[in-house]
């Protein structure tokens, strides 16, 4: 095992973890301010990723692509709201669940109608594709690594957003006591939808992302969401610092251990059996982690006292 | 989520009355919404259309949507079986839930035919009378893949595959006839979507060329990023991430890559260029591996009904055994424990005009069957 490799694997996990933050941090913010568990986040990955295949199918450009991505996932977003979400709100946990959980199937089959069964076509565009040569002599994708510099540019946008401008105040208002900021004259429902709309779009933009460099097809958001909760669980709900935290953790865990792991059995057991052990180990180290974490820090690392 | 279909009304009392066999009520259970769907729909269309081209009103075929999940086909299976009463069951893609159906099916005294899935415990040990395999059992494609890599000269093989049965089934068939060395052995979990890490250690093990087994949207992930990592060793795969149904999605990063697969496009005989010119004609796509096994399936299953009564269990099964019709893939026969012995070719993915498909370079195996036949008893 050379020290380039362990670098290599070591973007990846950063890279994995940056675009689990940008699926996290909608969610974490939805459920923050609004208390709402969103199953059908996933779904909005998905739009985005459609929207992204079919604008780049029609113009042939990567950017069009991505902004109609943030567009149609702010746009879908923004309706799930104002029909169906904005009924959950006082409901209890399950009912929420239940109703997003009915919001995945439909999406599903809505994009099956609109754009069929099979996986449709997105590619990163050509200034991104290639290696580029880091120090150190590690050669590492260029579209990967300009997924990390986005990743950490809207988490830095985000940030900012949260502590400095008004829009940030309300939400950290309406995290900390929604009554009174609806009582100080704030339109918490505009707000709501704004809150969902940001949410929606952050994972639209990861769809498409994300999307270049594997299958846009029906059912893709799901997987990416069991890891986002995982994210925002060992983050603690409704912080977003905790969701970048809880993504980059994630991902170098879930990369790293994917990687260690069998290499490490392999010191002990036969070859054979060592990938197999190693990798069934690796496929729970993400959820180890979690349990390991909730076990001292109940509320996740960052979660309300 | 129900999608019933009756696809040729029953026959009217005057046409049974004149009819000498009773007619025959096919239940399938195929996988039609989710991420697995695209492979449901393309066995079904290819069955219906055979069904429909044979021009008998006596087969009605009931669908349902097993959603790629072993409880619901389960389920689904026990209704047909219990209250559609049908006499022959088909149409299950995955091999998980093939296992949870077949056995109980055939214990049921039903026929099982598969137009996919052939897991190796029901080609070997469990295999039955009622059960017959139309596509292969599971290890075979990847058995001509590890031949053809041997043959392409490759030495030091890196090798992965989901770590799921099927997948052990796969790494055991290419190195069943691979002989050189491997560079690596890794299994990815099941649904994994990003592929970085392999490829990564794929880049550092010093191979000569790599094989993958990641059927659907797997194989497309690790197609595209391998094809922009950098890495520029040969691949070789068996067909299934090289099929019509994901190879636009995949688009020039699967351009030359070799193949294995039992059918092709391309494949000269007179029922293959029919079936494919009338699969376009119907469906408004080129067919897959996938259809091609769904048609083959319902023309052996129209050839036994032609010679034998679905009622007289003995003689339709050896009218099947038969397997009396001329198939899309050319010479097709099934072995002693009911899966096929076949051609496997080798196929490379090219471009013609904007579409991206494949053609045949080579024949890989000929008359091949499959390891697990001596293990069974019947």
């Amino acid at each position: 095992m050379s020290l380039i490799l362990l670098a290599e694997q070591t973007l990846n996990g950063l890279q994995f973890g940056v675009m689990l933050f940008l699926m996290a941090a909608g969610l974490t913010l939805i459920f923050g301010v609004m208390g709402l568990i969103n199953l059908a986040h996933g779904s909005l990955y998905m739009v985005g990723a459609f929207a992204a295949a079919g604008m780049a199918a029609a113009t042939g450009s990567f950017m069009l692509a991505l902004i109609a991505s943030l567009v149609a996932a702010a746009i879908a977003g923004v309706l799930i709201e104002m029909t169906v979400i904005r009924r959950l709100y006082d409901r209890d946990h399950l009912d929420q669940v239940l109703a997003t959980f009915a919001l995945i199937l439909i999406f599903s089959e809505g994009t099956r109608w609109v754009f069929g069964s099979f996986p449709l076509f997105l590619d990163k565009p050509s200034f991104l594709s290639g290696t580029v040569t880091l120090p150190f002599n590690v050669e590492y994708s260029v579209y990967r690594l300009s997924l990390i510099v986005v990743g950490i540019l809207v988490a830095i946008g985000l940030f900012w957003m949260i502590a400095k401008t008004r829009i940030g105040i309300r939400i950290r208002a309406g995290e900390n006591d929604r009554e009174m900021i609806g009582a100080l004259g704030v339109d918490i429902s505009r707000l709501y939808t704004m809150v969902f709309a940001l949410g929606a779009a952050l994972a639209g933009l990861a769809g498409a992302l994300i999307g270049a460099i594997q299958s846009v097809q029906v059912g893709m958001g799901e997987p990416v969401l069991i890891l986002a909760f995982v994210v925002i669980v060992i983050g603690g709900i409704g912080s977003i610092k905790g969701a970048l935290i809880g993504a980059i953790l994630v991902g170098l865990t879930d990369t790293l251990g994917r990687f260690l792991l069998p290499q490490a059995f392999a010191l002990i057991l036969e070859p054979s059996q060592a990938t197999s052990v190693g990798s069934s180990l690796a496929s729970m180290s993400i959820y180890i982690l979690m349990a390991g974490i909730l076990l001292f820090r109940p509320k996740g690392l960052l979660g309300g006292a | 989520m129900k999608l019933k279909q009756l696809a040729l009304a029953a026959c009217t009392a005057l046409v049974a009355a004149g009819a000498q066999a009773e007619g025959l009520k096919v239940g399938m259970i195929t996988t039609l919404s989710g991420g697995g769907a695209g492979l449901g729909i393309d066995v079904r269309d290819g069955f219906m259309l055979a069904i429909a081209q044979s021009g008998r009103t006596d087969i009605e075929v009931v669908i349902e949507d097993d959603q790629q999940k072993p409880d619901i086909a389960v389920q689904l299976a026990d209704r047909m079986i219990q209250s559609e009463k049908v006499d022959v069951l088909t149409g299950i893609i995955w091999s998980n839930l093939a296992m949870a159906v077949v056995p109980s099916a055939v214990a049921q005294g039903k026929f099982y035919l598969s137009p996919n899935a052939g897991p190796s415990a029901l080609a070997g040990e469990r295999c039955h009378p009622l059960y017959f395999n139309v596509a292969w059992q599971n290890d075979t494609l990847h058995e001509a893949a590890g031949a053809y890599a041997a043959s392409a000269g490759y030495k030091n093989a890196f090798i992965l595959a989901p770590n799921y049965p099927a997948g052990t089934d796969a790494l055991t068939g290419f190195k069943r006839l691979f002989t050189g060395n491997l560079a690596g052995e890794i299994y990815t979990k099941l649904g994994q979507t990003d592929y970085a890490g392999e490829i990564a250690q794929i880049r550092a093990s010093g191979a000569d060329s790599v094989y993958f087994f990641l059927p659907g949207g797997m194989g497309i992930s690790f197609l595209k990023q391998y094809a922009d990592s950098g890495v520029n060793l040969p691949v070789v795969g068996p067909a299934f991430s090289f099929d019509q149904g994901i190879l636009q999605a995949v688009g020039d990063a699967a351009l030359g890559v070799r193949n294995t697969a039992q059918w092709s496009k391309d494949l000269d005989n007179p029922v293959n260029a029919a079936f494919v010119e009338s699969f376009q004609a119907q469906y408004g796509r080129l067919p897959s591996l996938y259809a091609s096994q769904g048609f083959d399936t319902a023309l052996l299953l129209i050839s036994a009904l032609e010679s034998a009564d679905v009622g007289d269990q003995d003689a339709f099964r050896k009218a099947l055994e038969a397997a009396d019709f001329a198939s899309t893939r050319g010479d097709f026969a099934f072995g002693a424990n009911h899966h096929p012995i076949q051609d496997i070719y080798v196929r490379e993915v090219i471009k013609e005009g904007d579409i991206y498909t494949n053609k045949i370079v080579s024949l890989g195996l000929e008359d091949h069957g499959d390891v697990y036949a001596q293990n069974c008893k019947m």
